[in-house]
């Protein structure tokens, strides 16, 4: 495949701006190809993160023509216009350096949804009996495959307009643990979700479940959370 | 607010959501007949004035307004202006009881 592709890399901080770089197409280039080309063979000092390169790990997610993606499984082919690319870090978090993203912030927001796991059993106990095939379960099923790319955060407009607001990743990983019946904080995670920072600050946009590399639906989490919420609310206990 | 006070609200503007999706059906198709059948003014109010059944829907109709107009504006106010707190949700008791005193006036205006 010939010819040069155009590329503008954002370089610096928040208030950085772009750099133009040409780099040599080729056959089956991902974009994350495209950044590993301009570091190593025109700019050693441009800082970006990788590390499995095979849609795995997540941590090579950005903005790619002003959507976010991962990298490393996103083809040039497909989203190149006119043999130009436009790569910057993710939306809606601090900007470290260059295509560095700082994630502090979106992980912080996990542990405020509630996001960890805390059972009810005893070393004592025998393993808990969960049927594959309940209902809680294949709910839980739907979301657990979540790997905290931010892919969905930068993709969420309430995200931007509230930077209170928990976001979707985090509200998926409450929802996957509010429908796991091992779990004993179900009521003290629907307090910690509930609220103008929480599910009710979402519009449905369904930009997160658009992006989702993963295909989840964190709209259908939300939207659970919203149910469950309000049906504690109703039964008086929260 | 509290969790359970924004919960409350949510609950309030799906419950008013669903009851406006009805009386908006309801509303838009006697706009149509009394339209096509080329109903005068005077007709209209014939058959609103002193009819309880028109009265109690119209008045739902301004309820459910009066409800989900204002949780909507809150969300609007708070993620496009910034408006957060005790100002805005007293702004929008008072655009409540603007919609209210409005549309009632409007509902009794047929009625009465």
């Amino acid at each position: 495949m010939a010819g040069n592709l155009k590329v503008s890399v954002w370089r610096g901080g928040a208030d950085g701006a772009f750099q133009s770089f040409d780099v040599p197409r080729q056959a089956s280039q991902t974009v994350l190809d495209v950044v590993t080309h301009i570091q190593r063979a025109l700019d050693p000092t441009l800082a970006y993160r990788f590390a499995c390169r095979v849609g795995m790990c997540g941590s090579c997610a950005m903005m790619v023509n002003g959507v976010p993606r991962w990298t490393c499984r996103t083809h040039v082919d497909k989203v190149a216009h006119a043999d130009s690319l436009e790569i910057a870090p993710l939306r809606n978090l601090p900007v470290i350096r260059d295509l560095v993203a700082d994630m502090r912030e979106f992980f912080d927001k996990w542990a405020r949804a509630k996001g960890q796991f805390r059972g009810h059993a005893t070393r004592k106990d025998d393993f808990a009996n969960v049927r594959p095939d309940s209902a809680p379960r294949v709910q839980a099923d739907a979301g657990i495959e979540c790997i905290g790319c931010a892919v969905c955060y930068a993709a969420c407009d309430v995200v931007a307009w509230n930077p209170q607001y928990l976001g979707p990743a985090a509200l998926n990983r409450a929802w996957t643990l509010v429908k796991d019946e091992r779990d004993r904080d179900t009521l003290e995670r629907l307090r910690a979700v509930a609220g103008d920072a929480g599910c009710h600050a979402c519009h449905s946009h369904v930009s997160c479940t658009e992006r989702c590399p993963k295909k989840l639906s964190p709209t259908a989490a939300i939207a659970g959370l919203k149910r469950e919420v309000a049906k504690a609310v109703l039964h008086g206990d929260l | 607010m509290t969790f359970r006070g924004e919960a409350r609200l949510w609950i309030a503007q799906r419950a008013s959501a669903a009851v406006l999706a009805l009386c908006v059906a309801v509303h838009l198709v006697t706009i149509v007949y009394a339209v096509r059948s080329g109903l005068t003014a005077a007709e209209i109010l014939q058959r609103t004035r002193g009819s309880i059944a028109w009265f109690a829907f119209y008045s739902l109709f301004v309820l459910a307004v009066t409800v989900h107009a204002p949780i909507g504006l809150r969300s609007v106010l708070s993620e496009w202006l910034g408006w957060r707190g005790r100002s805005r949700d007293f702004a929008l008791l008072l655009f409540a009881a603007f919609l209210g005193w409005t549309g009632m006036r409007a509902v009794l205006g047929v009625f009465a």
